[in-house]
């Protein structure tokens, strides 16, 4: 009978954990509280390329042994974006030595980046006395596939470059040189052999293939048939990451979802979208745009909400770091698209890092660093009240 | 057809009719050493063997194997199966005071094959053994103490596999003692090894890892950079209160020169670890808690990702529930178990910021196990961790079930 018992017992309870298996495990976050995942309706085809360039980009780690440095600034492309999320300061670019459309006078000093760390027995570089630079944060990666199906014209038709509507708002395009090895799209804009750039912080990068080839050589010191030539010699070295991975990363990158919105029927968030089209925040961080044609189906023909227009705006002098990149002035930056912006601190270790170099701790503080062409809308937020500062701000975390 | 249907008949009829090669009889159990108390030190013979005959060698082994169900975040791997560990040890006494012993194991399935024990001991006196061979080095408790039917958990502890690298073995030389009086034991054990390498800094877990070098396996026929690695460990036993264990591994992990010319310079480890084990008498309790600090020296114009300092631990607290004849199982006994454990990679400051380096990991593991023998243990754990990365950001929760069985053979 005790045996009996016992026996029933043992298989009462090896029923019951195999059946709550499914309720005891971590629930996962909430969709919307995460920057990575892939866009809906990709294939099975599509989710495998997926995970492939999720496995490259955020577990493959660079060791001097399969190619790391020997000057770098860090050892895994995860290791600037954890989840997919904005950077910290830990990783933070050093950009130098171009101060003008004339391009870049420390190329032979180890322009354009610095590489502040180095491998054992290696001495990592050091910024050349007297050249401009400027420190760049990490971005996030979501939504970068919406970004690069928007059409040019669609960028172009918010360029103002002479202001003639007069809304003290003038954001130009950063006319960049393609590397080689960027395919001109059909529909690409083009002026005087220059063609549009829309990433970056100075939006001097055509697309993600260019993103990922420099940031794998500039930021790791690998290099790839892409972007050949080692970042410590100087020298054209064999490729120490695959095309296929490249590839891959680049459609891990393009496929990446863009950021959900939470909150978005909250009182307050309601009332802080309507003030932030009130006081012209909208007039550079457009809110909507519609994709293009796309290769990859889930990325065609979408509308999508980056919060930005990708252009060049004068930012003020207190922005101004005295460096630049393409045809873009010291003090111009590309509008950050606000997208995510809520879920930054969820990548940056609890807190805000932001601006182009993380110097604003809050959103509050990064609103009133704008100036330049964001001085009229700076005046106007500070004329909101608490209250409304607050519905805007708890709009801004909301996207 | 027929014919061979009648042959296999005829042939599996012989088969179970038949007596086994070996006749049982011949075997026998090894009997233990109960000449004293025993000490982590004693463990690696501290362990059922098997005798043939008059043979002077003596077999042993251990096998586990496991299911679980572990889920990260929401997203699992499903059910899985695995054989962890299966490992075989044969030991020799090839004079009264001359032994030697052998571990070999193969890990989830064959993946990893190691020798994780071949020494010869020659004991001069109890107080003076030279070991020779590939040794265990001793850091801590569980790298010398690690048969899985001793432990009441399918996972061996985060902070004995990933803080530091057990199973750890290294070829070398060295010493070992031990004294007891009527209440109390001591044992001291001292090794020069072949060491760690510069994987320790440069490898694919992004973070300072010394488990690593593990994946060295010239290190069994090659220092890594011609300096030895120190490893030492004192340890002293109470009847009544337990024993406490201090040791220390240390040396330079980098190779600082090729063909006579500079590299780098030496850089060098340090662990230093502290562990404890005791029965509470009143509850008969087991308590057994390991604790380690690693300081490693890495290049400053290195990442910060790489960890100066790095420590963690464990408690396992066992708890016998039931001490009976179970299914026929004459002792068999119930447990109820708790592990606590905590490693933190990379114990800093951000040069940056100033705000400190997470990269920690903190998990509890509740169990019931059951014992029908002392040698054999099926256990029932459920895990949860917390892994936060280096910046700080919100966990990664890890949860599940596990379900296994360890026993010696």
């Amino acid at each position: 009978m005790n045996k009996q018992f016992l026996f029933v017992a043992g298989f009462m309870l090896a029923v019951t954990v195999y059946v709550s298996c499914t309720k005891i495990l971590p629930k996962a976050p909430a969709d919307d509280e995460l920057l990575d995942g892939p866009v809906e309706g990709l294939s099975p085809e599509q989710h495998a390329r997926f995970i492939a360039g999720d496995v490259a980009f955020n577990d493959e780690v660079f060791t001097p042994a399969t190619g790391l440095g020997p000057v770098f600034v860090a050892t895994s492309c995860g290791t600037c974006h954890a989840g997919d999320g904005k950077g910290h300061p830990f990783t933070m670019l050093t950009r130098f030595g171009q101060t003008d459309a004339t391009g870049n006078q420390y190329l032979n000093l180890g322009g354009p980046q610095l590489q502040h760390r180095a491998i054992p027995g290696f001495e990592p570089e050091q910024l050349p006395a007297g050249a401009a630079f400027s420190k760049f944060m990490p971005p996030a990666n979501t939504g970068l596939g919406f970004v690069e199906a928007i059409p040019d014209a669609s960028i172009l038709a918010l360029a103002d470059e002479n202001d003639l509507n007069g809304d003290g708002i003038s954001g130009r395009v950063n006319w960049i040189n393609l590397p080689s090895y960027v395919t001109v799209p059909a529909n690409a804009v083009q002026q005087q052999g220059k063609y549009i750039g829309r990433f970056g912080k100075k939006a001097a990068v055509f697309n993600l293939l260019q993103q990922t080839a420099n940031a794998y050589n500039q930021d790791m010191g690998i290099t790839s048939l892409f972007e050949a030539k080692d970042t410590y010699s100087g020298l054209e070295i064999d490729p120490e990451v695959s095309t296929k991975t490249v590839n891959d990363v680049v459609f891990y990158l393009q496929t990446l979802k863009a950021p959900i919105q939470r909150n978005k029927n909250d009182a307050d968030v309601l009332a802080g979208n309507m003030l932030f089209e009130k006081i012209a925040c909208a007039s550079c961080h457009t809110p909507s745009f519609t994709t293009g044609a796309s290769i990859i189906a889930s990325l065609a023909n979408k509308t999508i909400f980056p919060f930005s227009d990708f252009l060049l705006h004068d930012m003020g002098t207190g922005l101004d770091d005295g460096y630049t990149e393409g045809s873009a002035l010291t003090a111009e930056w590309r509008t950050p698209p606000l997208w995510g912006l809520g879920l930054s601190r969820n990548s940056q270790g609890g807190q805000y890092f932001l601006m182009h170099d993380g110097r604003a701790k809050s959103i509050d503080e990064a609103i009133l660093l704008h100036g330049g062409e964001a001085m009229q809308t700076k005046q106007k937020y500070l004329q909101l009240t608490a209250d409304e500062k607050r519905r805007l701000i708890a709009f801004l975390e909301s996207l | 057809m027929k014919k061979y249907i009648l042959y296999s008949a005829a042939l599996l009829l012989f088969a179970l009719s038949s007596h086994a090669q070996i006749d049982p009889s011949l075997l026998r159990r090894v009997p233990k050493d109960s000449s004293g108390m025993q000490m982590n030190l004693d463990a690696v013979y501290n362990r059922p063997f098997l005798q043939i005959g008059k043979l002077p060698v003596a077999l042993g082994g251990y096998a586990e194997a496991n299911y679980q169900y572990l889920g990260e975040d929401g997203i699992t791997e499903g059910h899985q199966f695995q054989m962890r560990r299966l490992t075989l040890f044969v030991s020799s006494a090839i004079s009264k005071r001359i032994k030697f012993l052998t571990e070999i194991e193969f890990e989830d399935g064959t993946k990893e094959i190691n020798i994780e024990f071949a020494s010869i001991d020659i004991e001069m006196s109890p107080l003076l053994n030279f070991r020779g061979g590939v040794v265990m080095n001793p850091i801590g408790a569980f790298n010398q103490n690690h048969d899985g039917p001793k432990w009441e958990f399918v996972d061996r502890p985060v902070s004995a596999t990933q803080l530091l690298p057990a199973t750890w073995s290294n070829v070398g030389f060295g010493i070992f003692g031990k004294k007891f009086t009527k209440e109390w034991a001591y044992a001291y054990e001292v090794y020069l090894t072949n060491g760690f390498d510069d994987q320790v800094i440069a490898n694919t877990e992004n973070k300072t890892f010394l488990p690593a070098t593990k994946l060295n396996k010239d290190r069994f026929e090659e220092s890594f950079n011609g300096s030895p690695m120190v490893t030492a460990k004192a340890a002293v036993r109470n009847r009544k209160i337990g024993e406490v264990g201090l040791s220390y591994m240390g040396g330079v992990y980098n190779k600082f020169e090729e063909d006579g010319l500079m590299l780098d310079k030496k850089r060098k480890l340090h662990v230093v670890a502290v562990d404890f084990n005791t029965t509470i008498p009143k509850t008969n309790t087991a308590v057994n808690a390991e604790w380690a600090w690693i300081n490693v020296d890495v290049p400053s114009t290195y990442t910060e990702q790489f960890g100066h300092k790095q420590q963690g631990g464990f408690i396992d607290l066992v708890q016998p529930v039931l001490k009976k004849r179970m299914f026929g199982f004459e002792k068999a006994v119930l447990n109820v178990a708790l592990r606590l454990e905590y490693v933190d990679w990379n114990n800093g400051r951000f040069k940056s910021t100033g705000g400190t380096i997470a990269d920690h990991l903190f998990a509890f593991v509740p169990a019931v196990s059951w014992r029908p023998t002392a040698q054999t243990v099926l256990r029932l754990n459920y895990r949860y961790q917390l892994k936060t990365d280096l910046l700080g950001n919100p966990p990664a929760k890890l949860g599940g079930i596990q379900f296994g069985f360890a026993t010696y053979f």
